[in-house]
């Protein structure tokens, strides 16, 4: 298995996550060092796969077998290949990033690679479902569903405050009694559905 | 004979009232999900697999069947009025869709693709109907190493295939394993993984893994990037065709599927490489070539038909080996999971009324998108300007739901958004996400083959290969693997001789 670019060093939409495709280039000297890692920081995801590797291995290092071997492979042995071929692959990569490959982000029909990445709205949603996560217990689904989702199209830039509150909570309690009563799935309907 | 009494055994469970409601909700789902921008099919059926706790397995699966029949038709909506097709299947469809669409032929177009889906899903379910009972038959006596040889096929083919990068493709996989790792060890009981948390001794559910990478990664990744001008769909009127089309079209709708099946049916990266070789054929093929480019009939209806015979192919590897070969396969797998139902030679015996009623309630559902389409087309049409935030929003929503109907958890939707943050990475630098769900779903059921295999042979790595099924299996392996360098050796000895040649005729000059 060699490794194999991908592509040719800068065709491969933004190089870097602040979009740097244009920065890395006129930095100049100064910021040599910070240009050429931000040029690669697909090495980010080596260190990653090697971590992964890592955390892998020792987890089957520690693993206390001796009781449970049935047969002649244990529960150890898969681990072991899986954790070593992801430091193997982490080196690799690390090599194949090195010599000039990168990954080739992913098009779509609404996404725009020209454009920088919007770190703002990834931070606002992940906050809004890290939020829906907490609130589903307390308040509910129905309430913290139409919060999600009021939330999510307002960090993805909708600001209609009459429209965006009502088809929130129509969707919410829509999926609810589908979901609770039609499908038999059932979801924590909250204070709201104890009042109702 | 056989399979054709299954068959109308199959029609009398697809035409109950209830099963005909689910193969039309399927391909309602599946045409708006096709036609809504960033939507795939494999998002969809990931996103409905909660479904599969309320619901009985035949008609989730008929309703999964129409989804993903429904996404091709109205993923080629979306290519021709729109031109930016979002699913690698819709490519071929804008290329010469579009440029009919704003030549004022918008109509043509979409009935063109219309009836090429209609008749590609027709004929590759016709040939699903006669293949697949053979080819699990042939199965049957299958054990142990050769499933373990089909899932190594499965790794290698979708990392090796599909994607510009090996090595990502294979990163991608290793990080599906390691999902599949964490829980309790199915044969002992050991923890792997969990860190000592109860939570994890569970595992991480397939659902999870999937909506994450699929649902929550897609919208994040689209949310970083999301374009801000949409483009303005073409308004089009409702599709039919003049004679002369019809002329031109009722070839390639034939040709199209013979291209499109086969290429479903092996681990060959789905509609891709068919739609585009179908575009070739009948670019060579037909007598207007000049219009190819502008807006040819012809290259829309063939590739069209190609790309639903093709989802037909993939059923048969899924139906009777297990093998997924497509996304959408490897989302279906999960649900037949989540049912405790192993797809493979034995399906046809054990589950004869799931399986025939799922590919009779295939032919059904051809009819209805096909009554559904061609009326339906501007209102279908209408859903391309649905508010994007509206659409992402809508897809986080979902995903939220899916994941907490697991189990009832919050800890689960904290576990989804990681994998989610985990997909949204993977596009950010171009790992592919196949690899890493097929990991998460064929991975604990390979290395549980595997020991098994392993035990009966007492050990001895021969166990894996002594029977001619897995060896066959196995030379395909060592081919796709080996195919690259296979390829460099040709080109150099290529290079070799034309040096060779060159230096004699300079010698002898």
């Amino acid at each position: 298995m060699t490794t194999e670019s991908t592509e040719p060093a800068g065709s491969a939409g933004p190089a870097g996550p602040a979009g740097s495709a244009g920065t890395a280039g006129t930095a100049g000297a100064s910021g040599g060092a910070r240009a050429w890692l931000r040029e690669r920081s697909e090495l980010g995801v080596c260190v990653l796969l090697f971590a992964l590797g890592v955390l892998v291995l020792t987890d089957a290092l520690t693993m206390d077998v001796d009781i449970a071997q049935r047969g002649p492979i244990g529960p150890r042995t898969v681990p072991f290949v899986v954790g070593a071929g992801l430091l193997l692959v982490g080196a690799l990569l690390a090599v194949d990033v090195l010599r000039g490959g990168r990954g080739e982000a992913e098009g779509g029909e609404d996404v725009d690679l020209d454009e920088p990445a919007d770190w703002r709205t990834v931070l606002l949603l992940t906050g809004v479902f890290l939020a829906a996560a907490v609130l589903i217990g307390p308040l509910g689904f129905p309430i913290a569903g139409a919060l999600l989702f009021w939330g999510a199209a307002y960090a993805l830039g909708s600001r209609h405050y009459d429209r965006d509150p009502l088809i929130a909570a129509g969707l919410s309690l829509f999926t609810y009694f589908v979901f609770d009563n039609l499908l038999g799935v059932p979801l924590p309907g909250g204070p709201l559905m104890g009042v109702l | 004979m056989d399979s054709l009494n299954s068959l109308i055994d199959g029609f009398g469970t697809a035409l109950t009232p209830m099963n005909l409601l689910w193969a039309a909700i399927g391909v309602l789902l599946g045409t708006a999900i096709g036609v809504l921008p960033g939507i795939g099919p494999a998002m969809a059926v990931a996103l409905l697999l909660p479904v599969t706790y309320g619901l009985d397995p035949t008609g989730a699966f008929i309703m999964f069947a129409g989804i993903y029949y429904g996404a091709m038709f109205g993923g080629s909506t979306t290519s021709i009025l729109l031109n930016t097709p979002g699913e690698s299947a819709a490519v071929v469809a804008a290329i010469e869709g579009n440029p009919m669409a704003k030549g004022g032929r918008g109509a043509q177009a979409l009935a063109a693709a219309a009836i090429g889906h209609f008749a590609g899903g027709m004929i590759g379910t016709i040939l699903l109907v006669v293949l697949a009972p053979t080819v699990a038959s042939l199965a049957i006596g299958i054990g142990a190493p050769d499933y373990f040889a089909i899932m190594v096929l499965a790794f290698i083919a979708v990392t090796s295939v599909l994607g510009a990068s090996r090595i990502r493709g294979i990163a991608s996989l290793l990080i599906g394993l390691t999902i599949g790792l964490v829980g309790l060890d199915q044969m002992t009981g050991q923890q792997r993984l969990t860190f000592g948390s109860l939570h994890l001794a569970d595992g991480v559910d397939v659902v999870i893994v999937a909506v994450g990478l699929f649902a929550i990664g897609e919208a994040l990744w689209v949310a970083a990037h999301l374009r801000r001008s949409t483009g303005k769909p073409i308004p089009v009127g409702r599709p039919w065709l003049g004679r002369a089309d019809l002329k031109r079209t009722w070839k390639p709708w034939l040709r199209g599927p013979v291209i499109g099946f086969p290429f479903g049916a092996i681990p060959a990266g789905g509609a891709e490489i068919p739609t585009f070789l179908s575009y070739v054929t009948e670019k060579r093929l037909s007598k207007h070539r000049d219009q190819f480019g502008k807006g040819a009939i012809e290259g829309v209806a063939g590739p069209e038909a190609a790309a639903s015979a093709s989802a037909a192919g993939t059923l048969v590897s899924m139906l009777t080996l297990g093998l997924p070969t497509t996304a959408v396969a490897a989302v279906m797998l999960a649900a037949f999971q989540q049912y405790g139902i192993q797809p493979g030679p034995l399906l046809f015996e054990r589950e004869p009324e799931l399986v025939w009623g799922l590919i009779a309630s295939l032919f059904v559902g051809m009819v209805l998108l096909l009554a559904l389409n061609l009326p339906l087309a501007p209102v279908w049409a209408k859903l391309l300007r649905i508010p994007r935030p509206y659409l992402y929003a809508g897809i986080l929503f979902f995903a939220a739901v899916g994941a907490y109907a697991v189990g009832g958890e919050s800890l689960d939707l904290v576990i989804l958004l990681v994998i989610g943050l985990i997909g949204f990475g993977m596009r950010r630098y171009g790992l592919p996400v196949l690899p890493a769900v097929i990991g998460v779903i064929l991975g604990p059921a390979a290395e549980q083959q595997l020991r098994r295999a392993l035990q009966i042979s007492d050990g001895s790595v021969t166990g894996l290969v002594n029977t001619p099924f897995s060896v066959t299996v196995y030379v395909i392996v060592v081919l796709i693997v080996t195919w690259p360098l296979i390829g460099r050796l040709i080109a150099r000895l290529r290079g070799d001789r034309k040096t060779a040649e060159e230096s004699r005729t300079v010698s002898g000059g």
